[in-house]
């Protein structure tokens, strides 16, 4: 349907109010005060709130926040649990597990300095700093597609409001997107992006690299019984229940007031077609080293998102006519740390200070900002990047065990610089066995203390979205579901998705249907990564749906 | 005409609100906040009776912390001209509210006082027929209709037995129910518009408001779970029970 | 000791129902209980309230101008009868009560307590706040007086064993005319509205197909119950979206739930939490739904539903 837009301009449109989004903003504001010459700038978020879609662990080194506001104490910044103990732990079986001395454990596992936080409230808290700055931030509001006009990105249309189930607009509820068009648009909206997709395929960015490689985190915030808790206390774990097939890790984090993070990171490179993260997730916490901190505890929230974790070698170009991909829509967490949100804050600021640069030479836009991965090489984030290049493909390559000894040489004894680079070629998608060929898991039911339900936790992301609307998972090909997929791997979606948006269901006619039930979705985007087919598309519903997440 | 709006900062309805262990309350901090719905119903209607030609000028108010700026920004955002914030920290309860809401309708020589039929964190659904008593005017709640011809409205209410009409002099207080209308999407441009719109900052002290005692909350707890009943082994059974129970 | 005033509604010559309720709640209190009526010619009213155990005395109140209940004609009478020495003034929490207990309570300057689910003493009360998800336990002031809506949900109707006196009192309060009635459309009777239904049977995804819904209905109808549906089998296309009984659809607390077919997963559940007795009628012993459910049967709902319709 062709549609009226109003059309509102800028000098910066950031897409995703994330770590990178946000502090692209802020450090844009920052040189636009520190040079008098004014730069206007919009952020639009497809969440209702700033951190309302955001989640992660995590455990967060404030290297790119010192650089940012180098008084973010006397701001308050949410870091209010630094580190005191790390523990890393190898669990072998589902009551055995053995701690590494720290000795033994790679460097950059050693968190000394770090804190604990809620990524979220960290938003929330730059989201401030940003307004205060003069940042216009429109939550709500979900970036649909980059305008790109002649081969040039001139910034982005944000979705439709109040089209129905069938795509027709709804009477007098339609409110048509608008353009919100840019001199340089960075993109900032996380590990998948569903416009970085298209654009490193328009811009043909991923020539020369490793593919993007990806794992899925799941993720559940605690309050637990004041004696088991230990502020500060950082845990981490490989092995059970995953294994050298199917690689992953753990972690559990002691925050503030009683809470405590616990998570599940799963390969995506999985093999396994019936494999289903969140269930292993779920049997994971019954691990005595686990549950002695959370039994009597409640679940308070849950969420999921893959994780952008190929690294260095993945890493595709970064600038395009008119644009740039800042955090993990470019691919910057450093999996040797798991760590990705200092990389984004500061990919986002190196960004904003080549386009600044730009601006302040008259620049026009459209065009490509070199200046940017110029930086982006002389700074320490590229450094860092390059020495833990090595870390996931070892893991890929070599299994947990001896891929973990590769690395703890690579980054304890070389300092990541051990003159090899291990290559990781296969895509995720690629990576799954045959049904056939695999064997079926029997997972426990959970007991509903420790361990959930797929829908109960969903129930806790506090997800909604608008019923009647596009289902926004959308299938190049129908068929491919029941007629392909379920065949030969089983139709992995049932398992893989977190929050049980697909069901393979009998159909009225005897055979099988594959059910979509788009209101379930957390917008982790594992579909689009996984399936085998490549087939599912992930395209962004109407702005405000999704998780409201808390304090995750 | 000038309508005044009342709006409230709430947390909002997709949260699923956990009660802390203490029992001393609601977990509020880092929960996603929104306008009350059944005040942004209100708001929608304001701005249809605008568009009708009905009303000239729509006013909103809150009451409420620094943070209830952006309910006000975002009453703004449909398409109020003015605001009015009430600061105020802290509890405020139904009766303190109402107090301050008529004291603002009358200090902005109302004509008609919109506003939600009940807020949905506290539902206590009193405020509205509270600001009515104060200023001796009529009310009309639970509307699912309104049509304002010069000095009177025509209010259709959605009560226990069906529908009810009642005509009203105007000035008056009418509250929103569901099926009222349906708010429309906000618009980025009006967003943005809504920054520049002027807020009157004021206090309880400054409308001659003084609280009273009002009630004492002891402790909040979750809701009683249910538990597992009796399993029947057939029909019969089950219409045996059903029937005892004086249900069927 | 407390003395009560409940302001009774009633509509075409019967008492509703929730007074007998409020009825309940106040003995909770203790004291001495008394119900007030306000109509243009009460009829028989008076005595179906004077036959409620545990109310002292009835009192009416006729006049042309009370003919329909209207907060602002009734709040000023309400008044001054309850300035006369009451220390509690209670109200059934339906949309009468709703409407007129707060104006009351302003003009009284009291702050109300609404929905009185649980009673604790004279002055302490619990109540549901954010939609049921938390209670609170309020301390109220007991001076001048207090004020309450009494949530029907929570109590039993005291039985009709008793045999009060009625007596007529005139009140000389001021009454507005700015408030006039123009009509009621009443609810209609072919099947009850799923929002206010007292009764709802609803299906899940196991009927597996529109047509199949039919024994739904059926069960509804021989009951008069509403009908509802989960979002699977809204999501499956069996019945439209209006129909839809969930966290994302409708929040319902009918007296009693029939749940045909249906998990019960939490989403569900999130729509029927208040609901009085709950029912589950499927196949899988395992069903979530089984755990809330106050009566569970385990067999193939497509023999079970036409049966139950046939023997109620």
């Amino acid at each position: 349907m062709t549609v009226e837009r109003d059309v509102m301009e800028y000098d910066v449109v950031v897409v995703g109010a994330g770590p990178a989004g946000l502090s692209a903003a802020c450090r844009l504001k920052q040189i636009a005060e520190e040079t008098g010459k004014e730069i206007n700038v919009c952020v639009v978020e497809k969440g209702s709130e700033v951190g309302a879609h955001i989640l992660s662990g995590a455990v967060f080194e404030p290297r790119a926040l010192d650089e940012l506001f180098p008084d973010w104490k006397d701001r308050d910044a949410p870091l209010n649990a630094p580190v005191a103990r790390d523990d890393v732990y190898l669990f072998r079986s589902e009551t055995a597990a053995t701690k590494l001395p720290n000795l033994f454990v790679p460097k950059t596992m050693h968190n000394e300095g770090n804190y604990i936080i809620s990524l979220g409230n960290l938003c929330r808290w730059l989201g401030e700093q940003a307004e205060a700055l003069g940042v216009e931030i429109y939550p709500g509001f979900a970036a649909q597609d980059a305008i790109i006009e002649d081969g040039i990105v001139r910034g982005i249309v944000t979705g439709d409001l109040g089209v129905d189930r069938e795509g027709k607009p709804k009477e007098g509820a339609f409110t048509p997107g608008m353009e919100l068009r840019a001199k340089y648009t960075l993109f900032a909206e996380g590990c998948r992006g569903h416009i970085g997709k298209r654009l490193l395929e328009q811009y043909n960015l991923r020539e020369g690299v490793d593919p993007q490689h990806f794992g899925i985190g799941l993720k559940e915030l605690w309050e637990i019984d004041p004696a088991k808790h230990e502020k500060g206390l950082v845990v981490h774990g490989a092995g059970w229940p995953l294994d050298d097939a199917n690689p992953g890790g753990s972690f559990l984090y002691h925050l503030e007031n009683n809470m405590v993070v616990v998570g599940l990171i799963v390969d995506l490179s999985y093999t396994n077609p019936f494999l289903s993260p969140f269930d292993e997730f779920q049997r994971f916490k019954h691990h005595p080293v686990i549950k002695q901190y959370l039994e009597g505890g409640k679940r308070v929230s849950y969420g999921a998102r893959a994780i952008t974790k190929g690294g260095y070698n993945s890493l595709p170009k970064m600038v395009f006519p008119g644009g740039a991909l800042i955090g993990c829509d470019l691919g910057t967490l450093n999996f040797a740390k798991i760590k990705g949100s200092h990389t984004a804050m500061k990919s986002g600021m190196l960004a904003a200070e080549a386009v600044a640069e730009k601006l302040a030479g008259g620049a026009e836009g459209g065009d490509v900002v070199s200046a940017y991965p110029e930086k982006f090489k002389a700074s320490w984030l590229s450094d860092e990047l390059f020495r833990s290049r090595n870390f996931g493909p070892a893991i890929h390559k070599y299994g947990v065990l001896l891929g973990g000894a590769f690395n703890y040489l690579d980054q304890n004894w070389f300092g990541g610089k051990l003159p090899l680079t291990l290559h990781d070629t296969k895509p995720d998608h690629e990576c799954l066995k045959k049904a056939a060929e695999s064997k079926r898991i029997t997972y426990a039911k959970p007991d509903g203390k420790l361990s959930f339900d797929k829908l109960s936790s969903v129930f806790l992301s506090s997800t909604n979205h608008e019923e009647d609307q596009p289902i926004h998972l959308t299938l190049k090909d129908p068929s491919i579901p029941i007629d392909k997929n379920l065949p030969l791997y089983d139709e992995p979606a049932q398992r893989y998705c977190p929050a049980g948006v697909y069901e393979v269901v009998d159909a009225d006619n005897g055979g099988k249907r594959f059910q979509i039930n788009a209101q379930n979705c957390v917008h982790c985007k594992t579909c689009d990564i996984k399936d085998p087919a490549q087939n599912i598309v992930w395209i962004a519903p109407e702005g405000s749906g999704g998780p409201n997440y808390p304090n995750m | 005409m000038k309508v005044l709006v009342s709006v409230k900062r709430v947390v909002d309805y997709n949260v699923r609100i956990q009660v802390k262990s203490d029992g001393s309350g609601v977990v509020t901090d880092g929960v996603k906040h929104s306008m009350n719905p059944f005040d942004e119903i209100a708001m929608e209607e304001a701005v249809r009776l605008r568009e009708k030609g009905v009303v000239t000028e729509i006013v909103a108010v809150t009451i409420g912390g620094q943070k209830s700026e952006e309910t006000l920004r975002t009453a703004l955002a449909f398409g109020a001209d003015r605001a009015v914030h009430v600061k105020e920290e802290g509890d405020i309860q139904p009766l303190t509210a109402a107090k301050a809401l008529a004291a603002v309708f009358k200090k902005e020589e109302g004509k008609l006082f919109l506003l939600g039929k009940q807020a949905i964190d506290d539902d206590a659904n009193q405020t509205g027929q509270m600001v009515a008593a104060l200023l001796e005017c009529p009310q009309a709640t639970f509307a699912s209709k309104v049509e304002v011809e010069g000095e009177t409205a025509k209010v259709t209410r959605e009560i226990d037995s069906g529908l009810e009409t009642l005509e009203i002099d105007l000035p008056a207080v009418i509250t929103a129910d569901l099926r009222l209308n349906e708010p429309r999407y906000l618009k980025l441009p009006d967003i943005m518009k809504a920054k520049k719109k002027p807020i009157d900052a004021m206090s309880f002290a400054d409308l001659g408001v003084t609280p009273g005692a009002g009630l004492k909350v002891t402790k909040t707890s979750p809701p009683p779970s249910r538990s597992k009943g009796v399993m029947v082994k057939s029909v019969d059974e089950l219409v045996e029970a059903l029937k005892s129970k004086g249900l069927i | 000791m407390s003395k009560i005033l409940i302001v009774g509604e009633h509509a075409e010559g019967k008492l509703n129902a929730g007074v007998g309720k409020v009825v309940a709640a106040a003995q909770g209190i203790g004291g001495d209980i008394e119900v007030v009526l306000f109509g243009d010619s009460l009829g028989e009213v008076a005595s179906q309230a004077a036959a409620l155990d545990g109310v002292a005395k009835v009192y009416t109140v006729e006049r042309a101008e009370n003919a329909k209940p209207m907060a602002a004609i009734l709040a000023p009478q309400i008044v001054e009868i309850a300035k006369g020495g009451y220390s509690h003034v209670l109200f059934p929490g339906g949309t009468f009560g709703k409407d007129l207990a707060p104006r009351v309570s302003a003009l009284l300057d009291v702050q109300q307590v609404s929905d009185i689910m649980a009673v604790h003493g004279a002055t302490s009360f619990d109540r549901p706040i954010y939609a049921g998800n938390a209670i609170v336990t309020v301390e109220v002031p007991a001076e001048p007086m207090i004020v309450a809506t009494v949530r029907l949900a929570s109590f039993t109707a005291v039985a009709a064993g008793g045999s009060a006196a009625v007596e007529a009192k005139t009140v000389d309060a001021a009454l507005p005319s700015h408030t006039r009635y123009v009509g009621l459309e009443a609810q209609k009777s072919d099947r009850p509205d799923l929002q206010s239904a007292p009764k709802v049977v609803s299906g899940g995804r196991a009927l597996g197909s529109s047509e199949n819904f039919e024994i739904i209905f059926k069960l509804a109808d021989k009951m008069g119950a509403g009908v509802g549906a989960s979002r699977a089998a809204v999501d499956s296309g069996y019945v439209p979206n209006d129909m839809q009984v969930g966290q994302t659809g409708k929040i319902i607390a009918p007296s009693l739930y029939v749940a045909c077919g249906i998990s019960g997963a939490i989403q569900h559940l999130a729509g029927i939490k208040d609901a009085g007795t709950i029912v589950a009628i499927n196949k899988d012993e395992d069903a979530p739904i089984f755990e809330v459910a106050d009566f569970g049967l385990v067999g193939d709902l497509f023999q079970i539903v036409p049966e139950l319709t046939e023997k109620l």
